[in-house]
């Protein structure tokens, strides 16, 4: 398997909440255009750790972040880092589809506009077809691009948000369990674009199913009680673990 | 067979056993009170509703004679040059002798025999009506010279005979009205003469004093009640919506966000005299703001209002969904944008309905008022410009009841519940708006 440059990189990271030491000394490399998987049992720390990458936990009062995290070597948690540049850059889709209530349109649109990333009407247009392409929604909405986005099935609806946050151009796009309010079929629509965003992005997500774990990923990372307990190639971890609770994990012993 | 502590009962599905024949009992029983508790509320509702809509619409309605009055050139225009100015020197004593002139002339026309002076018959109008054709004709210069058919308003105990709140036996001792002058009523009313029709000024006049109640009208307070609603929105609804959407979005969480969280249900149950005498010390006092300005009410209010719209604005703050925060903040929008953009547009309904029911509140509201002098006996004419409107002594829509129903004069009595169900058209109104308005803005996300 090729290895390509490493796009985050994650060192001595520790996450408290209030008292509550939920991230312990995680190191981790993620690599850039490649899918990395989180996977553990609930409450392991897996999207903690998934939202310190882009500081969605500073709107957490009672949470603080120690260690370093580095995209492109440079430190998200640096004093000089505004939080929503970063977001700008690091996109996310959350485990519940929640588009705006506005149109299709206006969800798309409304990142690009935010940051000024379209001169006119005529580019913006461009932009939110571009989009909504490359999150293989645009043939089913290309007609009703001015009807609410909360009128859509759910698979539509997380496929929206996905549109949403690949319009800001961004260079790492975390999935926080994005197929876990959705049906089988959804589900494979949606796992069958993470493999194609692949091309563009890092993709890092988050998940309990295994076998989605293995059908879309190529890197693993497996999380218990806030440890990172191995992180490797998605086919060796599943296939010759090395920590005795990762495989307790992925026969079902533990979860 | 292992035997189980517990024996139970076989039995058939069919029959009902104790317990479950009690517990049914207990719950029939508890939905019985449930419906009497509504129906008495229902009941109160009614009886307030009818009495209020009985004895009030009789305001709405008030008797009038009709005169045929000459406007005689040389009483009304004695220099005969149209001037305004002129004109306007004539008193209401100049007008009082062509009214007495007229009824008497109509008496006779219609054949009426009676023992009355003209002075006495002249009795039977308001003590406004010399006014009223003073006004008329100041805006008609013209018609100096010429007969004008004019109605003119009744004194209130002829409008209380019509209205059988006045009888023959009542006004034994009345030295406003006697017998005879009822008889010649009578007969008007008869003629067609003497009628009871609807009166706008009622709605849109201002005060009269304790003699003339037939005059009184809410218009003034109502413009009043205008101006403080005024003052209240433009203040209570930036300044409270600004401090919800900073406490509830902005503010860390620590113990001083925690006392002013207090303190601000706190203030909601302060008794609103309270607020009264506050702005009594601080607006009227140390600021020295003028007495019975709508402008102090407005301030009073927009004080006694700002828990409720804060408190409604941080519900519906609360309500919106933290995804929809998170979706913005996760495109890259701070947290100013995802309030303004995503967060406020969705509370808005529940921000406007609030709003909306803080100032009905206040609308309602009159002990505050007594202590800032806005309740009291206050005839001026409805303000030309808003800093008039705000400045100028005024009373409010509550107050003018309150001043109503405490004089003597039973006509009075008629108008304060008239002027009950002004208030509650208003009040209802502005409720229906804010049923409305979340209605249509409501969203489901």
């Amino acid at each position: 398997m090729t290895t390509n440059p490493v796009k985050i990189t994650a060192r001595n990271v520790q996450v408290y909440y209030g008292d509550n030491h939920a991230i312990k000394d995680v190191n981790v490399d993620i690599e850039d255009k490649t899918v990395t998987a989180f996977i553990g049992p609930s409450g392991c720390g897996k999207s903690t750790f998934l939202r310190c990458i882009n500081r969605m936990n500073d709107t957490i009062d009672i949470c603080r972040v120690q260690g370093d995290i580095l995209i492109d070597g440079e430190d998200i948690y640096d004093r000089k880092v505004d939080p929503v540049q970063l977001r700008a850059k690091v996109g996310m889709v959350f485990q519940k589809p929640n588009p705006f209530p506005k149109s299709i349109y206006e969800n798309v649109a409304y990142g690009p506009r935010i940051h000024g990333l379209a001169r006119g009407k005529a580019e913006l247009d461009e932009i939110v077809e571009h989009a909504l392409k490359r999150a293989a929604i645009w043939e089913e909405v290309k007609d009703r691009l001015n009807a609410p986005g909360t009128g859509l099935s759910g698979g539509q609806q997380q496929r929206l948000c996905i549109a949403r946050a690949v319009a800001t151009e961004p260079e790492v796009l975390l999935m926080d369990e994005p197929c876990s309010a959705l049906d089988p079929i959804a589900t494979a629509q949606v796992e069958e674009l993470i493999d194609e965003l692949r091309q563009n992005y890092s993709v890092v997500i988050v998940t309990h199913s295994m076998q989605q774990a293995a059908r879309v990923s190529q890197k693993t990372a497996f999380f218990h009680l806030g440890n990172l307990v191995e992180f490797g190639e998605t086919d060796r971890i599943f296939t010759q673990p090395e920590d005795p609770r990762t495989e307790s994990y992925i026969t079902g012993r533990i979860g | 067979m292992s035997d189980t502590p517990v024996t139970k009962r076989k039995g058939s599905l069919l029959v009902q056993d104790a317990r479950t024949i009690k517990r049914n009992r207990a719950e029939k029983r508890f939905q019985m009170y449930g419906i009497a508790a509504i129906s008495i509320g229902m009941l109160m509702l009614v009886i307030l509703l009818t009495t209020i809509i009985a004895r009030g619409t009789g305001a709405f309605q008030q008797t009038f004679i009709t005169l045929n009055v000459p406007l005689l050139a040389e009483k009304l225009d004695k220099k005969g040059n149209r001037d305004l100015a002129d004109i306007k020197k004539v008193s209401t004593f100049g007008y009082a002798p062509l009214m007495q002139a007229a009824f008497e002339a109509k008496v006779a026309e219609l054949g009426i025999e009676t023992d009355l002076k003209p002075k006495k018959m002249a009795a039977l109008l308001s003590k406004d009506a010399a006014a009223q054709l003073r006004n008329f004709v100041l805006e008609n210069t013209d018609l100096i010279g010429e007969t004008v058919e004019f109605q003119f308003l009744a004194q209130s105990r002829v409008d209380g005979y019509l209205k059988q709140r006045v009888t023959r036996d009542s006004i034994a001792k009345d030295k406003n009205i006697n017998a005879t002058q009822l008889d010649l009523v009578d007969a008007l009313v008869a003629s067609g003469h003497v009628v009871k029709k609807f009166n706008l000024d009622f709605i849109i006049g201002s005060d009269a004093s304790d003699a003339r109640p037939e005059a009184a009208g809410m218009g003034t307070a109502m413009m009043g009640s205008f101006f403080m609603m005024l003052v209240v929105l433009s203040l209570a609804l930036p300044i409270g919506v600004a401090a919800s959407i900073y406490l509830e979005e902005f503010a860390p969480k620590n113990w001083i966000t925690d006392i002013i969280e207090v303190n601000i249900s706190n203030l909601a149950a302060v008794p609103s005299i309270v607020f009264g005498i506050l702005g009594l010390a601080v607006f009227i006092n140390y600021m020295h703001l003028p007495n019975s300005a709508p402008l102090v009410g407005g301030l009073v209010l927009t004080l006694m209002t700002l828990p409720t719209i804060i408190i409604t604005t941080r519900a519906s703050l609360k309500s919106v969904p933290p995804s929809i925060r998170d979706a913005a903040l996760g495109v890259g929008a701070s947290k100013m944008q995802s309030v303004f953009h995503h967060v406020l547009p969705l509370a808005a309904p529940g921000i406007l309905t609030g709003t909306i029911i803080g100032l009905a509140q206040a609308l309602g509201e009159t002990a505050p008022l007594l202590l800032i002098g806005m309740v009291g006996f206050i005839a001026s004419n409805p303000p030309e410009t808003i800093a008039e409107g705000l400045m100028s002594p005024n009373s409010a829509m509550p107050a003018q009841i309150y001043e109503w129903a405490k004089r003597a004069d039973p006509a009075f009595y008629e108008r304060a519940w008239g002027g009950i169900i002004i208030l509650l058209v208003f009040l209802i109104t502005m409720n229906a708006i804010a049923v409305l308005l979340r209605r249509r803005f409501e969203r489901r996300w």
